[in-house]
């Protein structure tokens, strides 16, 4: 009975299993900000919009504050700051919020067809509602160019909503740039943009991009899960309508009893990545490189997705050709990452993100996402390249597609009774 | 929601991985079955190897997820003795409570089953003459 080698990979020193390597799906909070969160549980823990005692004027000067970190590591001002549950509230809270209140300006809003789920579901809301919304589709790098979005638009354009980074290949958009061609096209249009991925990773100064929206989280920069932030510009002022009613908080845009502790520690989070993401970005490029070279010297038919010039520094985007992708995330027991393979999504389908680039879906079954952030070690990098080698190359073994790409067979040609 | 176990075992254990073709057995006794597409994320080859009526021994080579590989590693072993006509009765059923599958994961059971009819189908057509 023929058995495939049982692999055994040695844990070296400095290597705790299992490693997270998945920091573009959420990351652990830095302890320094568990300790900055911990007195607003039991000792400072007042309703930051209760006026008349210390208690809620603790709170309110602590949330201040971290509005204040928080727009700081965004290039505006903490008086910009709307506070939200996540940025996926941010996200539905700018689009819903703009196309209600700029109705009668116009109906057509812009995006891009590898935005993340909460605004592209947010805009076939709003095309169910009756707005008209176009798609633009980006080149095989990932990116979008100005002259795609100004020429999209027309004078009915009342938003245009890009990402600044995005969360499956890491590539970041020319934000600048589009921004310059929005206003000079029409100064009335909105820049929105989900800077989720790249808050905290890459400079960002919403004036020099001339964004008027720009939706943020916490749980990617190593702060808390639940709490986010949409920053809104003041000046030139922009209004939006509520999507939640009752009470008025954040100047009517945001109702809702603040979340204290959260937001001190979103603050925090900001504050330390304002600090330390010049040299972070340094050592997770490295590390990114370090991973990629290790994996390319051992193992061929590899294929990175999206630009590697214009990408977040942790992001390492690659497609194993011939092994499905949730087959190596089982090999890969200890190390936590994710995969673009239809297999480990919940409806079947592989990552339009990809197929958006024109990966095929070959290409984007075989794809694995590593996000590499700032408690990650070179030590975690060689065991992982290690146990990546050793999976694929079992896999291979194990596959019809490799046999025959082996005996020269071009499986472009095979006639495939799909099911 | 974590992997079965049975699923791990036939990952970490697969049984009768490989082809005939390097073992230098005569096409005569060979029936080959490919479903599946790599734009899916599921190809399944399984080959049986007939003497005698019976299935005397099965390989497979499988692109896909851990049950997909779990699904076709166990269809090997089931029809292993069996006649053509008894593989050709395995339902995916068995394979979907043999290794605990889960909703999402039925499908994979339905291409071994797939695989394995195939595989007679083409060992039926070299012998129809």
């Amino acid at each position: 009975m023929a058995t495939a080698e049982k692999l055994t990979i040695p844990v070296r020193e400095g290597v705790t299993l299992p490693i997270f390597m998945d920091n573009h799906s959420t990351s652990a909070v830095d302890p320094r900000v568990v300790h900055a969160m911990l007195p607003y549980f039991t000792q400072h823990f007042g309703n930051a919009a209760s006026r008349n005692h210390s208690f809620g004027w603790t709170a309110e000067a602590a949330v201040e504050h971290a509005r204040t970190q928080i727009a700081t590591l965004l290039g505006g001002d903490g008086k910009e700051i709307v506070l939200t549950s996540g940025a996926t509230e941010s996200n539905n809270l700018a689009l819903k919020g703009a196309a209600s209140f700029l109705k009668k300006q116009g109906n057509h809003i812009i995006t891009v067809e590898t935005e993340h789920k909460s605004v592209l579901d947010t805009c076939k809301r709003l095309q169910r509602e009756g707005f008209e919304v176009t798609y633009l589709r980006p080149a095989k790098d990932g990116l979008v160019t100005p002259e795609q979005v100004v020429l999209a638009m027309t004078d009915k354009t009342i938003v245009v909503s890009i990402m600044w980074a995005n969360n499956e290949i890491g590539v970041v958009q020319p934000i600048e740039a589009i921004g310059a061609a929005i206003k000079q096209r029409n100064p009335k249009c909105l820049f929105h943009t989900d800077a989720v991925q790249a808050f905290g990773k890459i400079p960002i100064d919403v004036e020099k991009a001339k964004v008027d929206l720009a939706a943020v989280t916490a749980h990617k920069v190593y702060g808390p899960k639940g709490v986010g932030a949409l920053w809104v510009r003041r000046k030139p002022r922009v209004r939006i309508d509520p999507i939640i009613d009752g009470g008025g908080h954040e100047r009517g845009m945001r109702s809702g009893t603040l979340a204290v502790p959260m937001i001190v520690g979103f603050g925090k989070a900001a504050e330390l990545a304002n600090e330390e993401m010049a040299d972070e970005a340094i050592r997770l490029r490295s590390m990114r490189e370090r991973l990629h070279r290790g994996i390319t010297a051992k193992l061929t038919e590899t294929y990175v997705n999206g630009s590697m010039e214009h990408r977040l520094p942790g992001n390492l985007n690659i497609s194993f050709a011939f092994v499905e992708g949730e087959s190596l995330l089982m090999a890969l027991k200890d190390v936590a990452v994710s995969s673009g393979s239809a297999c480990t999504s919940a409806s079947l389908e592989p990552s339009y993100v990809l197929r958006a680039l024109g990966v095929g879906d070959e290409l984007a079954h075989t794809s694995i996402r590593f996000g590499l952030g700032r408690f990650n070690t070179d030590a975690e990098v060689d065991y992982v390249i290690d146990i990546v080698a050793k999976s694929v190359e079992r896999l291979r073994s194990l596959s019809p597609l490799w046999e025959m790409h082996q005996d020269g067979i071009d499986i472009n040609s095979i006639q495939w009774t799909p099911h | 929601m974590a992997y079965s176990d049975k699923v791990i075992d036939h990952y970490e254990n697969p049984r009768n991985v490989g082809t005939f073709k390097t073992e230098g057995v005569s096409t005569d006794e060979v029936g080959m079955g490919l479903v599946g597409a790599p734009a899916c994320g599921d190809v399944m080859r399984l080959e049986i190897r007939v003497k005698d009526g019976l299935i005397a021994d099965a390989k497979f080579k499988t692109f896909g997820c851990g049950s997909a590989i779990a699904s076709s590693s166990l269809a090997t072993e089931m029809i292993k003795g069996m006649t053509l006509d008894q593989a050709a009765k395995i339902s995916n059923t068995q394979i979907v409570e043999e290794l605990n599958l889960p909703p999402v994961k039925i499908h994979c059971s339905v291409l071994a089953e797939d695989a394995i009819k195939a595989a007679i189908e083409d060992y039926k057509k070299k012998h129809a003459k």
